[in-house]
């Protein structure tokens, strides 16, 4: 392998912390030995000795500050400022399938609004027998259900699509969370206003909004409305975080996360699309050729290794090691993930924490062992429908270097013999 | 039409008044359009009072704020300048966007003529209309939107999906040793500690367009 530069010698990241150079020395597949009894355990310590914490001092928790690194970050030059902006979940630190809610990623157009439940409302009108009104308590009467789905900005990877850009997964992929949700099918309040009036379904409409000024409103067609669309007011067992919608957002399994309408106060039945900023100025995508795709509504098979990865760069040096990251799927359940060391000359079969589940995080991992040479990690993501995950230049190949959104391209990684990593792209 | 369930009884029948206040949206036909009219002299003294700021006197944009005109034919290019007038399919999107949510930071807050004063001015800023041209809801669809024709529906499942499938390669998957073309690090716009604006960083920002990532 070769690559054409060397590092520029710029200051060390805050977050690699010197601990990468720890692996040079490291010891490889026989058992350590200790030279010397190890303090930690021959001396007493104080947690050993006297009291932590009482039960009343902290009623609702918050993470322990040795991991104060495992935080949602911005990127200032993204965006003029940072209230329409967004936000990134640190997924290099993150395990498991579920996003904790405290940094889980935000995007707004005008902000985090802040409504209580009482002064919630949400109207449903258009062509419907009765256009109704709802308070939240309201909401809370009907049958509810509960389902895991991953919400992905259809700009998630966006600024990646001229070339490697931002050095770590958290702002390569971080553009997603992955909750529990509990709310309402949305097509038991469309059943509820009445739907005769629409007459043919199949031809119609819902114009969905948020109660912020913004107002974020997107057009869904009546079929995905009716299929599996949720009306949520609960994520990951508690009441939604202010920025994500609290007390009612909207949740579109699959489909990019521009649609999850937040703070959700009216649904509107229409016989067509409103083509509303969010569906014409943005996310639409431009081709090579200058004519733009719209309602381009999945979000396609996509993984992203986690660790190794820039902001988790290996610090043990040679032998065990685990290959880990997420895959997903708007178009279904993924079923398997492929891991390239070397580029994507050879791959293996990773192995799924557990089968993968319908338009929700998947995790993976690959355990090897690692001989300390250098590795360009890559995934790859084949969902039920038979789609394989592409590289990026496949999708350049189709879509040129100026649609914005919707980058499910294969990230590479290269690790470099000291363990640092950093994102690349590769011939 | 599937089988209704039977109803709960939840809810109330909303009034008139309630879906007058919050259903202002405008369809590419004119549906939702009130009355009222305006031109881009009015809309000059407008712009200059609510938009200016950030949008520029003649909606060129300002820093990274939104440019609302200009980039005609520049759709195909490398660096696209996609602008109500070079891009916008439909101008219903803009009467319905300002009136809704503009100002930025005082949303809500424009009448119908002066929504109407504005969207021409932008129209005029782009020179897609005379400086007296009257924009109403009678004259709304004189008005000829240079991308009208730039959308089609989502093609990925007939151009994409069927190639991207099958069995995937294993092994000897490259012709050629595979080598790195591009590196994250030479660019070295990564936030690193917080609240940290390196220069790189507004070297980038001065460099490419933020807000066609995501704005």
């Amino acid at each position: 392998m070769s690559d054409h530069d060397t590092p520029n010698g710029t200051s060390r990241r805050a977050f690699l912390r010197g601990a990468a150079a720890a692996g040079a020395g490291a010891l490889t597949a026989t058992t350590a030995k200790a030279a010397t009894p190890d303090p930690l355990i021959t001396e007493l310590q104080p947690w050993a000795q006297s009291f932590g914490d009482g039960v009343d001092e902290t009623p609702y928790g918050l993470p322990i500050r040795f991991e104060d690194d495992v935080v949602r970050r911005n990127v200032e030059w993204l965006t003029a400022d940072t209230i329409s902006s967004i936000n990134f979940t640190p997924i290099h630190a993150l395990d498991g399938t579920i996003t904790p809610q405290g940094c889980a990623f935000e995007r707004h157009h005008s902000g985090a609004i802040e409504l209580r439940k009482e002064d919630y409302r949400l109207m449903i009108n258009g062509l419907v027998d009765t256009p109704l009104v709802f308070t939240y308590a309201d909401l809370e009467r009907f049958p509810r259900e509960n389902h895991v789905y991953f919400c992905e900005c259809a700009a998630n990877s966006g600024m990646e699509w001229a070339g490697a850009q931002l050095n770590g997964a958290q702002f390569t992929h971080g553009m997603i969370h992955n909750m529990e949700y509990t709310g309402v099918p949305l097509r038991t309040l469309l059943e509820e206003a009445g739907l005769d009036t629409a007459g043919d379904l199949k031809d119609k409409w819902v114009f969905v909004e948020g109660a912020d000024a913004s107002s974020n409103g997107r057009s869904i067609p009546m079929e995905k409305a009716l299929d599996d669309v949720l009306v949520a007011f609960k994520a990951n067992g508690e009441a939604l975080r202010k920025e994500h919608g609290y007390p009612v957002r909207l949740v579109v399994p699959g489909w990019e996360g521009n649609m999850w309408v937040k703070w959700i106060r009216r649904i509107e039945v229409t016989d067509q699309a409103v083509e509303s900023r969010e569906e014409t100025s943005k996310y639409t995508d431009t081709m090579a050729d200058g004519t733009s795709r719209k309602w381009t509504w999945a979000m396609d098979a996509k993984s992203v290794v986690t660790s190794p990865s820039p902001q988790s760069p290996i610090t043990h040096g040679k032998g065990p090691l685990v290959i880990s990251g997420l895959a997903w799927s708007g178009n279904g359940a993924i079923t398997r993930v492929d891991v390239s060391k070397d580029g994507g000359m050879t791959w293996e079969t990773a192995r799924l924490s557990k089968p993968g589940e319908k338009m929700a995080l998947t995790r993976f991992y690959l355990d090897t062992e690692w001989d300390g040479s250098k590795m360009m990690l890559q995934s790859r993501a084949i969902d039920e429908s038979g789609y394989i995950q592409p590289t990026k230049t496949q999708l350049r190949d189709v879509r040129g270097l100026n649609s914005i959104y919707h980058n499910n391209a294969i990230q590479t990684w290269l690790v470099r013999e000291n363990g640092e990593a950093e994102n690349v792209e590769v011939s | 039409s599937p089988a209704m369930a039977d109803k709960f009884g939840l809810g109330r029948t909303a009034l008139p008044e309630e879906i007058a206040a919050w259903d202002g949206d405008v369809s590419p036909d004119g549906i939702g359009l009130p009355a009222g009219s305006g031109d881009a002299i009015d809309g000059e003294v407008l712009f200059a009072d609510k938009c200016a700021a950030c949008h520029g006197d003649f909606a060129e944009g300002i820093d990274n704020w939104p440019k609302l005109a200009g980039g005609a034919d520049t759709l195909d290019r490398e660096d696209p300048l996609k602008t109500v007038g070079s891009y916008w399919p439909y101008l219903s999107t803009a009467f319905d966007y300002i009136k809704r949510s503009m100002p930025y930071g005082d949303a809500g807050t424009l009448t119908d003529d002066e929504t109407y004063a504005l969207v021409a001015y932008i129209l005029y800023s782009n020179d897609l209309i005379e400086d007296d041209f009257v924009l109403s809801k009678e004259t709304f669809f004189n008005v000829e939107m240079p991308n009208a024709d730039g959308f089609f529906v989502d093609n990925r499942p007939q151009t994409e999906y069927a190639q991207w499938s099958g069995e995937p390669c294993m092994e000897n998957c490259k012709d050629e040793p595979v080598k790195v073309t591009m590196r994250a690090m030479v660019l070295d716009v990564t936030p690193q500690d917080e609240g940290e604006a390196a220069a790189a960083e507004e070297e980038a920002a001065a460099a490419q367009e933020p807000e066609s990532v995501v704005a």
